[in-house]
């Protein structure tokens, strides 16, 4: 961890959002995690993507559960609100959160330990119930607090630093997403911030359960040679199935996309995400299709990343629910409250 | 010539269960009930969907003495299977109706019960030729013998038929010929009236029936509650039953047809609270119905929202521990978990209605309580309340209500402020402001179940910590004079006894009966914790109290004795906890024999 903070203060020629905010304005505590976390660079990544999508901070809760990935939330916008809940229950505080005021934009930041092990129901319920809201999975095969256990998404044959190996087969968050019904399912790289800037800018602007899986290397426990989660395994195994850029607001395309391997696909908020370089065997928009993807990938040791899978016209738990378009706690108790009339002739049919 | 009792007895039904017998015993029990006459009726079921035994059991007192009694003044056996059981439970000079269309071994007769057989799948059989027409009122037939032997009368089955499928005219009819037939049979077959009987009161009370669950539904509505997650536990399931079907009623949009509410069916009791503290922390009126074993998986996210100050309401309906223990068996066994629910130093506000008329205002306060100590508030009830129908007086609203919402700072309140600290409590009064997510600003901060100062920020300091567990304890502490009151009545008698809950009408029952002896005892029922200080000066006053209460290790009273001043000799135990509610005989020959003892001491 570092311990020089820098001052809040930006030089006037400093880009600014349409919110008039800088990036900086978007930056949380200091943090604490050890030199060279990826989950500081994942954090980075959210800081910008957050920006560029000029987001009211104070329209932001961030939610957490228990662990080094749970930490995160501290480390960004320092004017949203924040929760840090108990361990694997972050899913479901966000349900209730989401339930309460469906307009507020809820990141959901979890580990591997936290959603895979002691979470894993709640994450596939939430991932079922498609509850809108953004949560990402910083993945990174150990458990980091507690000094270096093994985590449900280490690697069969993985080994921790002593030398122990991993019997176990791996779970893999993103094809559980696909197969509880998440409606946007990602894979990226913590080391890779140009495929996850603009992953975390699409996962936010779906209207669903938007989950990514990210990779992001402990390098207190995790980093070495037999390790599957490193820095350098990741590299050398990644395989990107589609890269992604979101346009927004009628923004006109500059890039060179080439013919064929390009795809657009509008969001519910309106704006394009624009598909590039895909697999000729992959199709997000295929959930089957995509789950053979992933593990045809697998198989071949590779890891499989970009956007894995997308049903953009998903319904999220307040249209399965049938809850008003209001936000609960915005409705005034005088019209929640029926008043005694009300009571006195309901109880006519009580007897 | 046999004993008359009237408008005094106790009825019990033996059926099957998942045999559709609960709309012909309910019918029963409000005709009673319209016939002017006090009465409670209980479900004694199984944890099972069918074919295995249920009883049914209506207690009719007209000096308003409704807990249950082990007494059977008359009995309708349906079920072939428990029929031996159920002759050998009729009390002596009691009666028992049974279907005679199959003959009954002679050898369970008995000389001091009298037998009225009735064919009545026989009467059945002539009466409704279509076999699927005649499976549906296998049940209601005994409705009419029982009617005439126990002189209800008809144009109250009738009416409250009528209002019952005011929508299926065509049902009701028939429901009325079963009745018909099975009383034309047995008055002409035997004299009717019995000395056991009904003589109708004209002055039926203006009251309604309701389970305690569906007034605890109802006041979540009035409350304005508009979040709850959820996990199914018997008994109660059907709180969320009923908040479904009230919300259809009162909180949808007539024009898009969508709900002011959100009833999220949870994966778990884990998620279910989990659901509840989010919400809560966003600023909804949540809530959570379980029993013991939901309470227990609860108890980690609890703490969670007493910690972190988030309120949270949740519903215990109390059943039979520990693990499974007997689902369907009513008890009082977690006042102590749920006082002190989760790790770490803990204290929960606790509710405790005695019935579905407390339970409704009680969830009100509820809410009110969870705003504004910010701090999850538990309403404990029990099977027998929550899942009984009960005779209640008619609920009221005063509609000058303003709901608790408890110091929660608005846009234009954070606006004006420098800077918002979570945690700091400017007042005195042992409660800091809180912010809602999405307001504004500078009303943000970070919420966390780790160790946080006065500031709301992260701590590992001795002191910070200390000052911010402090408070929480002082300001829990501080509810017990928002609490309701504990119900006391005293003559400034040597004894006393204390009780909580749904043994009020027992012990009730019992003081009454002691004092035609001459045996004395003042009466105090607590309804909220922390104790309010009247608990306390209570106990002062008398050499002993007799704490009765539906659990084996006595649960309140060693939460008076923690929790109070009170001696633990001063506290005698009195306890029930098979599973039944409460029944005054038995509490009524407990407490002569523990005053003996105190006597002879």
């Amino acid at each position: 961890m570092s311990f020089n903070q820098k001052p809040k203060v930006a030089h006037p020629s400093v880009t600014k959002n349409k919110e008039g905010l800088t990036r900086r304005d978007y930056e949380g505590a200091l943090s604490t995690l050890c030199a060279g976390c990826g989950h500081d660079s994942v954090t980075a990544a959210i800081i910008h993507a957050i920006w560029e999508l000029s987001l009211p901070p104070h329209r932001i809760a961030k939610l957490s559960g228990i662990g080094c990935s749970s930490k995160t939330p501290t480390y960004f916008a320092s004017d949203a609100h924040g929760i840090n809940s108990v361990h694997g229950r972050m899913a479901a505080v966000a349900t209730g959160a989401s339930a309460a005021n469906r307009d507020l934009i809820l990141i959901g930041i979890s580990g591997d330990g936290d959603s895979l092990s002691i979470g894993l129901g709640q994450f596939a319920h939430t991932a079922r119930r498609n509850v809108n809201m953004l949560y990402i999975l910083e993945n990174n095969g150990v458990y980091g607090l507690t000094k270096g256990q093994f985590s449900a998404s280490a690697d069969v044959g993985s080994q921790l630093k002593k030398g122990e190996k991993n019997p176990f087969g791996p779970i893999d968050p993103a094809q559980i997403a696909i197969n509880m019904g998440a409606s946007f399912v990602a894979r990226s790289f913590s080391g890779d911030k140009a495929q996850l800037v603009p992953l975390i800018k699409a996962g936010l602007s779906h209207y669903g359960f938007a989950f990514i899986d990210v990779i992001s290397p402990c390098v207190s426990f995790n980093d070495h040679e037999s390790s599957t989660k490193s820095y350098m395994h990741t590299r050398e195994n990644i395989h990107e199935a589609a890269h992604i850029d979101l346009i927004r607001d009628a923004q006109t395309i500059t890039a060179d996309y080439q013919e064929g391997t390009t795809k657009a696909l509008t969001l519910h908020d309106g704006s394009r995400l624009i598909l590039d370089k895909i697999d000729t065997d992959f199709d997000p928009t295929d959930s089957i299709r995509s789950l053979t993807y992933i593990r045809d990938c697998a198989r071949k040791g590779q890891v499989a990343t970009g956007l894995l899978y997308i049903d953009r016209d998903s319904i999220d738990m307040h249209d399965h629910g049938r809850i008003c378009d209001t936000p609960l706690v915005e409705l005034p108790m005088e019209t929640l409250i029926p008043g005694n009339a009300a009571l006195q002739k309901f109880q006519d049919i009580l007897h | 010539m046999k004993t008359e009792r009237i408008n005094d007895f106790v009825l019990k039904i033996a059926n099957v269960n998942g045999s559709g017998s609960a709309s012909a015993n309910s019918l029963l029990y409000k005709s009673i009930h319209h016939s002017g006459i006090p009465v409670s009726a209980k479900n004694i079921f199984p944890s099972n969907i069918q074919g295995l035994p249920t009883w049914y059991e209506i207690r009719a007192s007209a000096e308003g003495h409704v807990s249950r009694s082990p007494r059977v003044d008359f009995f309708i056996a349906m079920n072939p299977r428990t029929i031996a059981e159920d002759i050998a439970s009729v009390s002596p000079g009691g009666y028992f109706l049974y279907d005679s269309t199959r003959p009954l071994n002679k050898e369970l007769m008995r000389n001091d019960v009298t037998f009225l057989p009735i064919p009545l799948a026989e009467l059945s059989v002539e009466a409704f030729p279509d076999v699927k027409v005649r499976m549906l009122m296998k049940n209601i037939t005994y409705v009419g013998a029982a009617a005439a032997f126990l002189n209800i009368e008809l144009s109250i089955l009738q009416t409250l038929l009528n209002e019952t499928y005011a929508r299926k005219p065509s049902l009701a009819e028939a429901n009325m010929k079963a009745i018909t037939m099975s009383h034309k049979y047995a008055s002409e077959n035997f004299t009717c009236p019995l000395p056991v009987r009904v003589e109708r009161n004209e002055t039926v009370s203006n009251s309604i029936i309701i389970t305690g669950n569906g007034a605890c539904a109802l006041g979540c509505i009035y409350a304005g509650a508009t979040v709850t997650g959820w996990y199914p536990i018997t008994p109660a399931t059907s709180i969320i039953n009923v908040f479904g079907q009230l919300c259809q009623r009162f909180r949808r949009d007539a024009d898009t047809g969508k709900l002011n509410a959100a009833i999220i069916q949870a994966e778990d009791e884990l998620a279910a609270v989990g659901i509840g503290i989010g919400a809560g922390w966003c600023g909804a009126r949540a809530f959570t119905p379980t029993s013991g074993p939901g309470l227990s998986l609860m108890n980690e996210l609890i703490g969670f929202a007493y910690f972190t100050e988030i309120p949270v309401v949740i519903f215990d309906v109390q059943r039979v521990g520990p693990s499974t223990g007997m689902p369907t068996r009513t008890q009082q066994c977690d006042i102590l978990p749920a006082a002190y629910a989760s790790h770490g130093d803990t204290k929960h506000i606790l509710l405790l209605p005695a019935n579905p008329e407390e339970c409704f205002y009680f969830t009100v306060q509820a809410f009110d309580m969870a705003e504004h100590f910010q701090t999850p508030v538990l309403v404990l009830t029990d099977l027998d309340i929550g899942m009984n129908e009960w005779i209640t007086p008619r609920l009221s609203w005063d509609d000058n209500y303003k709901p608790d919402r408890g110091k929660v700072l608005s846009a234009e309140e954070l606006e004006k402020i420098e800077k918002f600290y979570r945690y700091l409590d400017d007042d005195g009064d042992e409660i800091a402001a809180r912010t809602l997510p999405g307001v504004h600003p500078k009303g943000s901060y970070f919420l966390r179940g780790s160790g946080h100062n006065k500031y709301g920020q992260y701590t590992e300091k001795s002191a910070e910590y200390i000052e911010v567990v402090d408070r929480l304890r002082r300001k829990v502490q501080s509810s017990a004079k928002t609490l309701p009151p504990p119900i006391i009545e005293t003559a400034e008698n040597k004894y006393g006894v204390i009780t909580v809950g749904g043994c009020h009408l027992a012990v009730k029952e019992a003081l009454a009966e002691l004092a035609k002896d001459g045996i004395k005892l003042d009466y105090m029922r607590i309804r909220g914790f922390p104790f309010s200080p009247q608990a306390e000066e209570y106990i002062d006053a008398h050499e002993r109290c007799f704490v009765i209460e539906q659990n084996r290790d006595a649960q309140l009273r060693s939460l008076l004795i923690l929790e109070t001043r009170a001696k633990k000799s001063q506290l005698v135990p009195i306890l029930e906890y098979g599973g039944m509610p409460l029944d005054a005989q038995a509490v009524t020959a407990k407490l002569r024999g523990a005053i003996q003892k105190e006597i002879s001491q």
